[in-house]
């Protein structure tokens, strides 16, 4: 993306300084033009799958999607015009606006507990003063390998109401058992955790590869300045892997506002529907009640929302770095 | 890599003072944090694994005990038999494995392209494929599913793996790494009269063998761990994979925990195995690469 973005942008200066005779530049264009004449159908041919697959399962379903949104699409027969009736209907049902709330609440919960823990566990296996990394490397990365839906399974037998070890422990220490099922908030709280447990670890990936890329001279000339550790942490390595935090939080961010397998297993959106999650709810609308033009419409609003992030962010890294 | 380059000289640099003040506590306390998370990160599936192979009475018996008292492995042959495990098993297999060959093979010849050459239509198409990743599966749930039924795959395992095979991240992976390989590779092989296709399978192809295998084990695991397309596009129970048969286990009334924990362990085996066999690939990879651009 780099190097395709920047010729264009430099391109005008170089054309404003002045020059003498050019002898190379008619030169070079032809020995483009040959270039490029000679080589259309190999990358022709290397993309053709690719291209093949874009057309048919993104540009297709995007555009058709665009149109059932406007109609009310079943999946069978016609599909009559309705304008932007969808779109009206789902501004005005109470449960888009509670899923909405619960995915963002699922997401400000979710989002800064995972960066945290992935920092943190990238940053002791980085360390030179821990022990014992490479039994921690592989336990610290397990949940990877974990499916949301075992996930979820996992943390529900652990949060068990009446034969769960937390409420065994909050019993045995003398506390009453907590209702993490049956309560909309507290069950909520396990998915968070939950969430947190199984993307740590991926994450910690990313901020393992920036952290070994940090110049360790830096590190070296703080030591001799007196800098402690914090000191070190908080003006070395966090500016220096500012890049790599940008991508993973809006990479979670993302994927938390799609979150729906884990919830799938660990509560079913419940207790009832107060857990329904934004994807859920299209699902739902989509699949069981198959209003596939509602739930079209749905979706391009979630769209809308993670683009809505995605700028929000890139326009906050911009200014930040300038 | 990396990593053996620069561990030696972090070591060298403590050698130098080996007892600065403060050194050894804070040794002490970062392997305590450390061990302590991985307390709390190893617990749940450690608790898993040992509620597992309890009998069915223990898991729900007051006081809880740790260790369980009699082994048994009843909750998985129940699983296996009652539920058909093995019918999914065997279709996740399919759709993991094919999907993983395909992406592997296709992401490389993509990738290949978007790195070597210049046509302005192979920069656009790197736009595009860019692009992917701000429409995901889950946005466009049910026009995708309407046009993979128009293309009649419902409820064929195809279903899950053909739109799968596109993805931005291998795709980048791929590309990432091809532009490190020297351009001088390529004239070279050209003016030796190679062709550009044979070039590529001959020579850069095996090049780039460590994305490959990374990739395979993304891959692997990203199909393994699918849940809710292959929900949408298949029906049949016989065609189901593993995740929707184990969420259907869940989604019953009375939730079967001893079948459930047994059903959810043998699920992991596969993806565990794989990890443990490509495990240098994943934890070195510099998987900053295909995400950074």
């Amino acid at each position: 993306m780099v190097d395709s973005i920047r010729p264009p942008a430099k391109a005008p200066r170089t054309g404003d300084v002045p020059r003498g005779p050019e002898p190379a530049r008619p030169r070079q264009r032809n020995w483009r033009r040959r270039r490029l004449n000679r080589y259309t159908g190999a990358p022709l041919v290397l993309i053709s799958v690719n291209l093949l697959l874009f057309g048919t399962f993104f540009v297709w379903p995007a555009i058709t999607g665009l149109m059932y949104s406007f109609t009310s699409y079943t999946g069978v027969g016609p599909a009559p015009f309705v304008g932007l009736d969808n779109y009206q209907r789902l501004l005005q049902d109470e449960a888009f606006y509670s899923a909405l709330i619960r995915t963002l609440i699922f997401t400000a919960g979710v989002v800064p507990l995972t960066i945290v823990l992935s920092l943190a566990t990238a940053v002791l296996l980085v360390t030179p003063y821990t022990k014992g990394k490479a039994v921690a490397r592989v336990v610290f990365f397990l949940p990877w390998l974990i499916s949301p839906i075992i996930a979820g399974v996992i943390w529900r037998w652990l949060f068990g109401e009446n034969f769960g070890f937390v409420n065994y422990i909050i019993i045995s220490l003398g506390g009453s058992e907590l209702p993490w099922q049956s309560n909309a908030n507290l069950s909520l709280i396990v998915v968070i955790i939950a969430g947190a447990w199984a993307n740590t670890a991926f994450n910690m990936l990313l901020f393992v590869a920036a952290l070994k890329n940090v110049p360790t001279v830096y590190y070296e000339a703080a030591s001799l300045d007196g800098a402690g550790s914090w000191a070190k942490f908080r003006r070395i390595t966090l500016p220096a892997i500012a890049p790599t935090t940008f991508i993973v939080v809006l990479l979670t961010i993302l994927n938390s506002m799609k979150e729906y397998a884990l919830f799938k297993t660990l509560n079913d959106g419940g207790p009832g529907t107060a857990n329904n999650l934004l994807v859920q709810y299209i699902y739902t609308k989509g699949f069981e009640r198959a209003q596939i033009g509602y739930a079209s419409a749905a979706s391009f609003v979630l769209m809308l929302i993670l683009m809505i992030v995605a700028i929000v962010q890139l326009v906050m890294n911009r200014r930040k770095e300038s | 890599m990396a990593a053996t380059t620069t561990t030696p000289r972090f070591s060298a640099l403590r050698r130098k003072r080996p007892n600065a003040p403060g050194e050894l506590s804070k040794k002490f306390w970062a392997s305590a944090v450390m061990w302590l998370l991985v307390v709390v990160y190893g617990f749940p599936v450690l608790w898993f694994l040992l509620s597992s192979v309890k009998p069915a009475g223990e898991l729900f018996s007051y006081p809880l005990t740790f260790f369980p008292e009699d082994v048994t492995f009843k909750g998985y042959t129940e699983a296996w038999t009652s539920f058909d495990v093995g019918t999914y098993f065997v279709n996740t297999m399919i759709v993991a494995v094919s999907a993983t060959l395909l992406t592997i093979a296709v992401s490389a010849a993509c990738g290949y392209a978007l790195a070597k050459y210049n046509n302005w239509w192979v920069k656009a198409f790197t736009i595009c494929i860019l692009a992917t990743t701000m429409l995901p599966g889950e946005v466009l749930l049910s026009p995708l599913f309407v046009v993979v039924r128009d293309l009649g795959l419902y409820n064929n395992l195809a279903a899950v793996v053909v739109p799968a095979v596109i993805t931005a991240t291998g795709t980048f992976m791929f590309r990432q790494f091809f532009l490190t390989v020297p351009s001088d590779l390529l004239e070279a092989a050209r003016i030796d009269g190679s062709g550009e296709l044979s070039t590529f399978i001959r020579i850069m192809l095996p090049l780039s063998r460590p994305i490959m295998l990374t990739l395979a084990i993304f891959s692997f695991q990203w199909r393994w761990n699918d849940f809710l397309w292959p929900l949408v596009v298949l029906n049949d129970p016989n065609k189901f994979t593993i995740q929707i048969g184990v969420s259907s286990i869940v989604g019953a009334q009375n939730v079967n925990w001893s079948v459930l924990l047994g059903a959810s362990v043998l699920s992991m085996i596969p993806l565990v195995a794989i990890y443990l066999l490509l495990q240098r690939y994943v934890m070195n990879a510099d998987i900053n690469a295909g995400l950074k651009d």
